[in-house]
């Protein structure tokens, strides 16, 4: 059990957390989310008795981490995988911590086994992946078979397989009784793995609740509607209809309509009722990802801008304007195809986006309006984490 | 609580597996016993030209550990690696997530390594004395005369005293480059030149190094060394002193600031 109380730190004028209260209980995964920079390391740290919160507390099964009596053996935590002095064997490094609490060197092999490190165990740690040090890391955690667990970005630079391993393991020893607290920024790798869920942004508490929860929460169900183009009011015509009956719409950036508390067949019908052509009526579920980003929003800290590429790229060609990209799904030119093609554009599922030949701009651009019909394609790719 | 003798011999398996310290080591010794017999070689060789003051106050012992000089920068280099890679590694949040007693940590780590240059610094002095006595022929004194034990002795404890007190302040400034930047110029160019120089030699005489390696003369002010106001012990003293402040203020930097 881990409890924080009103925990805040500032570092000079910058308050890295601030005010954080929870509770991790025994015998469930809990994963700790936020973007970076909201202080996820910095908690972590605080409770491992690296930094000292400007004010209030956090302890460990009642005790502040620094009074623990054998930490070693109560609390494992992996902070940074590459806190390894480059030139001590694994093997060599497991064994210093082993010995600190007196824990026996046969089980320093032991752990090797279960990271799958022993063939590199007595190669320098320096030459070691990101994946084998995240797996030194957590066989440092697991070394002192303690009832507490902490991981900060376990799966960083982890292959598939380990991460699946990684999965597991962390559900395996939750089942068996124990605290394990998780960091990450994913929230999806998070819907699989945690039972409950604590989410922060600039060091502030948003959200802790259990999965199942946050899932039911935040991932509700809509229709996106999409009205034939011509004639233009039909838009308005639909929505008007819609609302009356009791829908919520919100209009999408790319034209579309989403409604919610609406079931599919009543839309279509208050569609043909109000003789409104539809192109596209789909079910759709907003991910966890999207709930998850539209509650961090406000509490991003590094935020990308698009990138103009000012002065880098050629001047576009003179033929017409350009088809809006975020309409823009090729077609497959009748011009024979030439060796080489560029990869859809970025956001758009490859699937959706046919290899799409470098044709003459020329012949694209006629194709444009034809693309436009094409996305009226039923599109759930949105729907993912609640198959867990 | 993570019991003292446990934390020791986590450091001993620490520094016994990284090869940096077998090299530190490995020079501080080979090139004190080397340039001690070289210089004494010379010396033997030259004796009747040296200027008269220094044929008066001619300190055998002393020539020997003429190799001190390079010596105890490699043991500078030893005591700011043991604690320095620490920090530059990250290590140091492993190590204190694991023993959340910071001064145990530090001053284990601290006995460990320090008793392990002192060890080899014992040896190296030994070994400078016979071999260079060997080498400087009829001028050459004995490990049975008057005060010489002492100073071989002395050798010994003043190169443990180094690397101690650059653990110290290796654990102050809590990066091996920094530290390294600031005590080996130190010890090798500014401490050297300011005893030379008129006004600063007052001052030098009580830096680190000049107090100590007072220990290494058998003959007061030998070979028209400055004349200083403490004796050899008394300059170990100050020496110890120095260590002792190193120690304190690591010891402060590594309980109150986060790791």
């Amino acid at each position: 059990m881990i409890e924080a109380v009103g925990l805040t730190k500032r570092y000079g004028a910058k308050t890295a957390v601030e005010n954080l209260s929870f509770q991790v209980r025994p015998g469930a995964v809990t994963g700790f989310l936020g973007p970076n920079g909201s202080g996820k390391s910095t908690t972590m740290r605080m409770m491992l008795g690296l930094d000292r919160p400007t004010s209030g507390h956090v302890t460990i099964g009642g005790h502040p981490f620094r009074s623990l009596p054998n930490a070693p053996r109560q609390v494992g935590a992996l902070l940074d995988a590459k806190a390894v002095h480059g030139g001590r064997s694994a093997r060599n490094h497991l064994l210093s911590l082993a010995q600190l609490a007196g824990i026996p060197t046969a089980r320093v092999d032991e752990v090797l086994g279960v990271v799958g490190l022993r063939e590199v165990a007595k190669q320098r740690s320096k030459g070691f992946s990101l994946g084998m040090g995240q797996r030194l890391g957590i066989a440092a955690a697991l070394l002192g078979d303690p009832r507490v667990l902490l991981f900060d970005e376990p799966v960083n630079g982890l292959d598939p397989e380990g991460i699946h391993w990684v999965r597991n393991l962390m559900r395996q020893l939750a089942a068996e009784g124990r605290t394990v607290f998780v960091s990450s920024h994913l929230m999806s790798e998070m819907a699989l793995t945690a039972d409950h869920l604590i989410v922060i942004g600039r060091g502030r508490l948003l959200s802790d609740m259990s999965v199942r929860d946050f899932i039911s929460a935040n991932s509700a169900d809509f229709a996106r509607v999409r009205v034939a183009s011509e004639p233009p009011e039909q838009r308005e015509k639909l929505t008007a209809a819609l609302t009356e009956a009791g829908g919520r719409v919100m209009p999408e950036p790319d034209g579309a309509l989403r409604v919610t508390e609406l079931p599919l067949p009543r839309i279509s019908e208050l569609a043909h009722a109000s003789d409104v052509r539809l192109w596209e009526l789909s079910p759709h579920q907003a991910s966890l990802e999207e709930a998850y980003m539209r509650m961090t929003q406000g509490a991003v800290d590094y935020r990308s801008t698009a990138d103009a590429k000012e002065g880098l790229q050629p001047p576009p060609p003179a033929y017409g304007p350009l088809p809006d990209l975020a309409e823009y799904v090729p077609e497959p030119p009748e011009v024979p195809q030439r060796g080489w093609y560029v990869p859809p554009p970025p956001g758009r599922e490859p699937s959706r986006a046919p290899a799409a030949p470098v044709a003459p701009a020329a012949s694209v651009a006629p194709a444009a309006p034809v693309a436009r019909a094409a996305s009226v394609a039923p599109a759930d790719r949105e729907t993912s984490e609640e198959s867990r | 609580m993570a019991a003292v003798p446990a934390v020791l011999n986590s450091e001993w398996t620490k520094i016994r597996t990284v090869s940096s310290t077998i090299w530190t080591l490995i020079a501080a010794f080979v090139v004190t016993v080397a340039m001690g017999a070289a210089l004494s070689a010379l010396l033997n060789s030259q004796f009747d030209d040296l200027p008269a003051a220094e044929r008066a106050t001619f300190d055998p012992t002393y020539v020997g550990f003429s190799g001190m000089v390079l010596g105890q920068l490699a043991m500078v280099v030893f005591g700011v690696l043991v604690v320095g890679t620490e920090y530059s590694s990250g290590m140091i949040r492993t190590s204190l997530a694991a023993v959340p007693q910071r001064g145990s940590l530090l001053f284990s780590k601290i006995a460990v390594a320090g008793v392990l240059a002192l060890l080899v610094g014992l040896a190296t002095s030994f070994v400078t004395f016979f071999l260079s006595q060997a080498l400087l022929g009829d001028h050459r004194t004995g490990i049975g005369s008057e005060n010489v034990l002492r100073a071989v002795f002395g050798g010994g404890l003043y190169m443990g005293l180094i690397a101690v007190f650059s653990m110290g302040v290796a654990t102050m400034l809590r990066s091996s480059m920094l530290s390294l930047g600031i005590l080996m110029p130190f010890f090798f160019l500014v401490s050297g030149i300011l005893s030379a120089v008129p006004g600063a030699k007052t001052v030098a005489r009580y830096f680190p190094d000049q107090a100590g390696s007072k220990i290494m003369q058998v003959v007061p002010d030998a070979m028209n060394s400055n004349p200083a106001p403490y004796g050899p012990w008394g300059g170990l003293g100050i020496m110890a002193l120095w260590v002792i402040a190193a120690l304190a203020g690591g010891y402060l930097v590594l309980k109150k600031r986060d790791a």
